[in-house]
């Protein structure tokens, strides 16, 4: 299988603190990716970095072959990279519908229009009616984003990713909060997509349990590094690994 | 998004309370529209509309952008002298001059707007603080007094007979008027439009907005000109009301008026900064009137208090309470119907 996106020896200073460490890693197309480490392992930076809100301090970030490290977060985003944030970051005054309007509105070439209404452009507000249904908030279109309970505000984050139709997903801890009975219907939604479309899936996760049922490849990053590499069954067994992370997990 | 007749209908009330405002008054004081008090509530509604499209320009930045600018009269100052110089001293006839307005207030916003706009929030408001105190420098400063007056300002700014204030007074008022409702009608369009949701998306978070596929700078620029050639649009009518460019528009005050204009009227809702603007305007009149010098501080007292009361502005307050009396009113039913 091709390789879409590639980390080419990035690292990522802040200030004294080297918070990503020559990272490099091949994210195969169609794949599910995941990436497990300890809390401040540089799993958001790493995310950062590959959809451009933060430029590595060295590495390249490649994407189908092209050296994507110089765009700018709009231009990756056109590019085909989208992400969705561990911290829930979306439109709070705006609605439901309206948050995800405006991410299927941004891909469109419609943007620069000042003279219609926005709500005349029918295939951004259909496919946002699509993706509200679609992401479980069917009947809450109208209300504020800011009025969501916690765990719709994570469908409301994936929505406005998925809206976008972006080739190559970046989730950031999608169930991050979540009430745990809420987790596995998320993560079918998030398996539905992909298989609907062919997606690569970049995942970040805590949930061990959701990591070695889903994930057809894990990176482990531990100190900004990568320690380990490989099949679920592979790093399950990985005796660092078991050592550094999963050991006091499971403790 | 069909819209009734009802949803309209307070806008079209005022607006017939204003078309017929003129002949309402003659009437009452039985003075022709040419004299007395008649002619002087036409000039003090005049001076009302010209302040409503500028704080709506205002608002375009502050209310659906989300960007604090502290040198809008920058813009409002170009208007004016460029009316003026471009009318008194190169003879060019008005609605050339008007097109030039437009041209030279899209240039100075760009440009202001890419120089500054890569800094945010307060940052932003002193850069564009600083930009529209060198203009005020500017006009001040001996060196062009041939053409801008210096402190004096640039007086007898000649406009066709037909629309000068001091002969037609009520042909100006209903000039202003339909500029007012005009601007009013094009900023409703921009809103709504998909490059007016952008503007949303960024007031409410630009990260995201960025995130999601908008370049949130241009979009901000493009915020910026829309906003700069309406507030020059304004300053230019100011002008030909005053027959003058003074350098008192390029002031930090005209600025500091718009923005509390926004505020009183209610931020983020079009009509809201207009009334805004009104209430100002005729707040100041009167409490100046009835109180002389100490008008001011009462004036400062009001404002204190709508902010702490009336949080949204006067527009924005009111239509939260009206979701709020309409849950109210559905509880109720509910409970009776059971
Ligand atoms: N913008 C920033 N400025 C300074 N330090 C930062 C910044 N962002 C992250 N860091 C630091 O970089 C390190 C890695 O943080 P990061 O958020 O990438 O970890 P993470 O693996 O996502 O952790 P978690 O599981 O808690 O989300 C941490 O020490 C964090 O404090
Ligand atoms: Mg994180």
């Amino acid at each position: 299988m091709e390789i879409i996106l590639e980390a080419d020896h990035l690292r990522k200073d802040f200030g004294g603190l080297i918070a990503v460490e020559d990272v490099s890693l091949k994210v195969r197309a169609g794949s599910l990716h995941s990436i497990i480490g300890p809390n401040g392992a540089g799993k958001t930076t790493l995310f950062n970095l590959l959809s451009g809100v933060f430029k590595p301090t060295t590495g390249r970030v490649i994407y189908r072959g092209r050296d994507i490290t110089a765009q700018p977060p709009h231009r990756i985003a056109h590019l085909g990279i989208g992400r969705s944030y561990q911290i829930t970051n979306v439109f709070p005054n705006l609605s439901v519908f309206e948050n995800v309007r405006l991410s299927a509105q941004a891909m469109g070439r419609d943007n620069w229009n000042l003279f219609a209404p926005a709500s005349r452009f029918k295939k951004y507000a259909d496919r946002a009616h699509h993706i509200v249904e679609q992401v479980g908030l069917k009947g809450k279109g109208d209300l504020l984003a800011s009025v969501l309970p916690h765990g719709d505000k994570r469908k409301l984050e994936l929505g406005i990713l998925l809206a976008s139709d972006p080739q190559v997903l970046l989730l950031d801890e999608p169930t991050a909060g979540m009430a745990s009975e809420q987790v596995p219907q998320l993560m079918a939604l998030i398996a539905e997509v992909r298989k609907e479309s062919n997606k690569t899936i970049l995942l970040v996760e805590h949930n061990m349990d959701v990591v070695m049922n889903v994930s057809d490849a894990i990176t482990v990053m531990h100190y900004g590094k990568v320690l380990a590499e490989g099949t679920p069954v592979q790093v399950g067994a990985n005796d660092q690994v078991q050592k550094a992370y999963l050991g006091e997990l499971y403790k | 998004m069909t819209k009734s007749i009802r949803d309209h209908l307070p806008y079209l009330l005022l607006l017939a309370a204003l078309v017929v405002l003129p002949f309402a008054i003659s009437f009452l004081t039985g003075e022709p529209l040419n004299k007395g008090i008649a002619l002087f509530s036409q000039g003090l509604m005049i001076q009302v509309f010209i302040l409503a499209v500028f704080a709506l320009s205002y608002d375009i930045l502050m209310g659906h952008t989300g960007i604090l600018s502290f040198g809008h009269a920058l813009f409002f100052g170009t208007g004016a002298y460029a009316l003026g110089i471009l009318v008194k001293y190169a003879h060019w006839s008005l609605p050339v001059a008007i097109l030039a307005i437009i041209v030279i207030a899209a240039l100075e916003s760009f440009v202001i707007g890419i120089l500054s706009l890569r800094v945010h929030g307060v940052y932003f408001a002193m850069v564009t603080l600083a930009f529209a105190t060198v203009a005020f420098i500017l006009v001040e400063a001996t060196d062009f007094k041939q053409w801008t007056g210096a402190e004096d300002g640039l007086h007898g700014i000649p406009v066709p007979d037909a629309i000068n204030p001091a002969i037609h007074r009520t042909e100006f008022y209903f000039l202003a008027l339909a500029f007012a409702v005009a601007i009013f009608l094009l900023v409703k369009l921009f809103v709504d439009s998909p490059s007016g949701r952008v503007w949303a998306a960024i007031r409410e978070n630009e990260a995201r907005a960025t995130s999601i596929g908008f370049n949130t700078l241009a979009f901000k620029v493009q915020a910026t000109i829309i906003s700069g050639i309406i507030a020059a649009l304004a300053g230019a009518l100011n002008a030909m009301w005053n027959l003058s460019a003074t350098p008192q528009t390029m002031e930090v005050g005209t600025t500091i008026n718009a923005l509390l204009m926004t505020i009183i009227g209610g931020s983020g809702t079009i009509i809201g900064p207009m009334l805004g603007a009104g209430v100002l305007q005729l707040l100041g009149y009167f409490l100046n009137l009835w109180l002389g010098s100490i008008w001011q501080l009462v004036f400062g007292l009001i404002y204190i208090l709508l902010v702490l009361f009336v949080p949204y502005g006067i527009v924005g307050t009111w239509r939260v309470k009206q979701l709020d009396w309409r849950a109210a009113w559905r509880a109720r039913f509910a409970r009776v119907s059971k």
